[in-house]
């Protein structure tokens, strides 16, 4: 019954993709109903040929599901190292001008690829690593499998129809401008149901959980969905000028705009990239280090005070605007504030390696996961620090906003992930050790240096900029035209994208490492998880 | 105009007051006597289950000890 439901849905939506297509008014939308076009007549076959086969037995319950969370690990490597690659590239394409062709111009060139860029990295690279690895997280934690049957395989294929819909987005030219938040609407709704979806596997493994505690990782994880799906659907209330078309019109304007944007902006970073990661870190560094979380009570002040602090800050990002100045202020306290959550939680983090430091020494993977916590710290030190009002006047619209930014999500989201990556991918495929661990040191070694090379070059040119545009002379005269920075910070756009090649090289080797992991390594012995894989 | 204002003396006094309680009583119930025994539970539970999800809630109880 249920097949048939799915097959009448699946014509519908072909056939209105179908007309969509011919009646587009802009490319971008054309692109994006022919992808919808195809990906649901494909699936129309799909269901169609699998219709009559009998429904799996219940037995599944007596296993997790991990199938989806294999996907979900390389989809992350996948788009990992094409983000880093387009942001390596824009980083030349910076420093040589030349790089954009003009073969490629009104596609290729640096505005089109930068939303690819940043999307790429933190929505398709973060967002399929939190999936995947909330996924794993939680049906250990709850010691029950995924609620809802195929759902889960729905976010995943869903999620990734989202990435590909947005990229293709950016690239034919549908964005509605506002930073982190570029697909148009009708990518946007795409995003809402699978994020309903999301939500409903997570919560439903939680309700049917075994364990009578919810996990601090799954707090975490949780008020990073909720937030988000909050954060989404305030930030993109627009309305399409035609179905058919993909431009659309903010319901906000002016500074109310911007406030939201800013709010959606800086909780994209409080609530993706940290709390997200958050229960990453709670999950894995224990489990790595082979000891519980250093205080479980400070877990719980750590997981409130940061939710309660964070989503004030946004303001932050708005000093010496048309808001008013009581907002910036407010964002600027809590965003001062912040910094004691954030320093509990690295500390706990390292922590747990208390009595166990000497894992350091024999353990890149940890090394990964220590040096991650050890970047957060940074930076999140030096955010609270660039959000104070007279601070914020010399680095914003500097490098220095760029090179933060970079040392956050390079250091403390791009490490994490690895060392989840490092963890799982042995577990996933049943494998008994990684093929090579010098490999990890190499990649721990090139991450850290390119990472280095990145934040060092942006402060001194960001610092250096921000000092240029506010010298004046005797009489009150600019000193130094625009043009005068941009040329002064080409041998620091230089060194920023040779970090950028060692992390992207880094991250090459880490691929090439999992897949002769999954190839080439000894298969685990025990005979009650390989037939529970079986089973899969 | 009236909304704004209503809503900013309300975000600035009372719900900025029910915030902070509700703080503070997170951390006090965190700190609660008793509260020990159950936290060293909590935070060991990564380390069952890694293989297989639980028979029932039952099972996971008796894991514990």
């Amino acid at each position: 019954m249920m097949n048939y439901i799915k097959l009448i849905a699946l014509g519908l939506v072909t056939l209105f993709a179908m007309i969509a297509a011919s009646y587009a008014r802009d490319l971008a939308y054309q692109v994006h109903a022919i992808i919808v076009m195809l990906v649901s007549a494909g699936l129309f076959l799909w269901v169609l040929r699998r219709t009559d086969e009998p429904v799996p037995a219940r037995v599944l319950e007596a296993s997790y599901m991990d199938g989806v969370i294999r996907y979900g690990v390389i989809a992350t490597a996948f788009w990992g190292v094409v983000g880093f690659l387009v942001g390596t590239y824009i980083a030349f394409q910076l420093a040589f001008p030349q790089l954009n062709f003009d073969w490629l111009h009104g596609y290729g060139n640096f505005g089109r690829l930068r939303p690819l860029h940043t999307s790429a990295v933190i929505f398709a690279f973060g967002g399929n690593a939190l999936i995947a690895t909330s996924f794993y997280v939680v049906q250990r934690t709850s010691a029950a499998r995924l609620w809802g049957g195929n759902l889960a395989w729905f976010v995943f294929w869903g999620y990734n129809l989202f990435i590909i819909l947005a990229a293709t987005g950016y690239l034919f030219g549908a964005t509605q401008s506002k930073e982190y938040a570029e697909p148009e609407w009708h990518t946007d709704i795409w995003l809402t149901i699978v994020w309903v979806a999301y939500l409903a596997v997570f919560v439903g493994t939680i309700v049917k959980r075994k364990e009578p505690h919810i996990y601090v990782a799954n707090w975490f994880y949780l008020a990073f969905i909720i937030t988000i799906a909050m954060l989404h659907i305030f930030n993109n209330l627009s309305i399409p000028v035609s179905i058919f078309g993909s431009k659309s019109v903010q319901v906000f304007s002016g500074v109310q705009d911007a406030m939201v944007q800013w709010w959606y902006g800086h909780n994209a970073v409080g609530f993706f990239l940290t709390a997200g990661f958050l229960g990453m870190m709670y999950y894995f560094v224990p489990k790595q280090a082979e000891r519980p979380v250093f205080s479980y009570k400070l877990s719980i002040i750590h997981f409130w005070a940061l939710i309660f602090l964070y989503i004030w800050a946004g303001p932050h990002h708005l000093h010496y605007t048309a808001l008013p100045d009581w907002a910036a202020t407010l964002g600027m306290v809590f965003s001062v504030v912040l910094w004691m959550p954030s320093w509990g939680g690295m500390i706990n983090g390292l922590m747990t390696l208390s009595g166990a430091w000497d894992k350091l020494r024999t353990d890149p993977v940890i090394r990964m996961m220590v040096i991650s916590l050890g970047f957060y710290g940074m930076s999140t030190f030096e955010g609270p620090m660039m959000s104070i009002r007279a601070v914020n006047s010399l680095s914003h619209y500097t490098d220095w906003t760029i090179g933060h930014v970079h040392s956050g999500a390079l250091g403390w989201n791009g490490m994490i992930t690895f060392g989840a990556l490092y963890f799982l991918v042995p577990r996933l495929w049943n494998r008994e050790r990684l093929y090579s661990l010098s490999m990890v040191s190499w990649h721990f070694w090139l991450a850290t240096i390119g990472i280095i090379l990145y934040a060092a070059s942006m402060w001194v040119t960001g610092i250096m900029e921000g000092l240029m545009w506010r010298e004046v002379d005797a009489n009150g005269f600019l000193v130094n035209s625009f043009a005068d920075t941009v040329s002064a910070k080409f041998p620091m756009y230089v060194v920023r994208a040779l970090g950028g090649v060692m992390y992207l090289t880094g991250a090459l080797i880490m691929c090439y490492n999992l897949w002769m992991t999954v190839k080439r390594s000894p298969a685990k012995q025990a005979a009650a998880t390989s037939a529970a894989v079986a089973a899969e | 105009m009236e909304t704004y204002s209503f809503l900013r003396t309300f975000a600035d006094s009372w719900m900025l007051l029910v915030l902070f309680l509700f703080f503070v009583a997170v951390i006090l119930w965190v700190i609660r006597p008793g509260s020990n025994k159950k936290h060293r539970d909590i935070k060991n539970i990564p380390f069952r289950h890694e293989d297989k999800p639980a028979e029932s809630r039952d099972d996971s109880e008796e894991s514990k000890k």
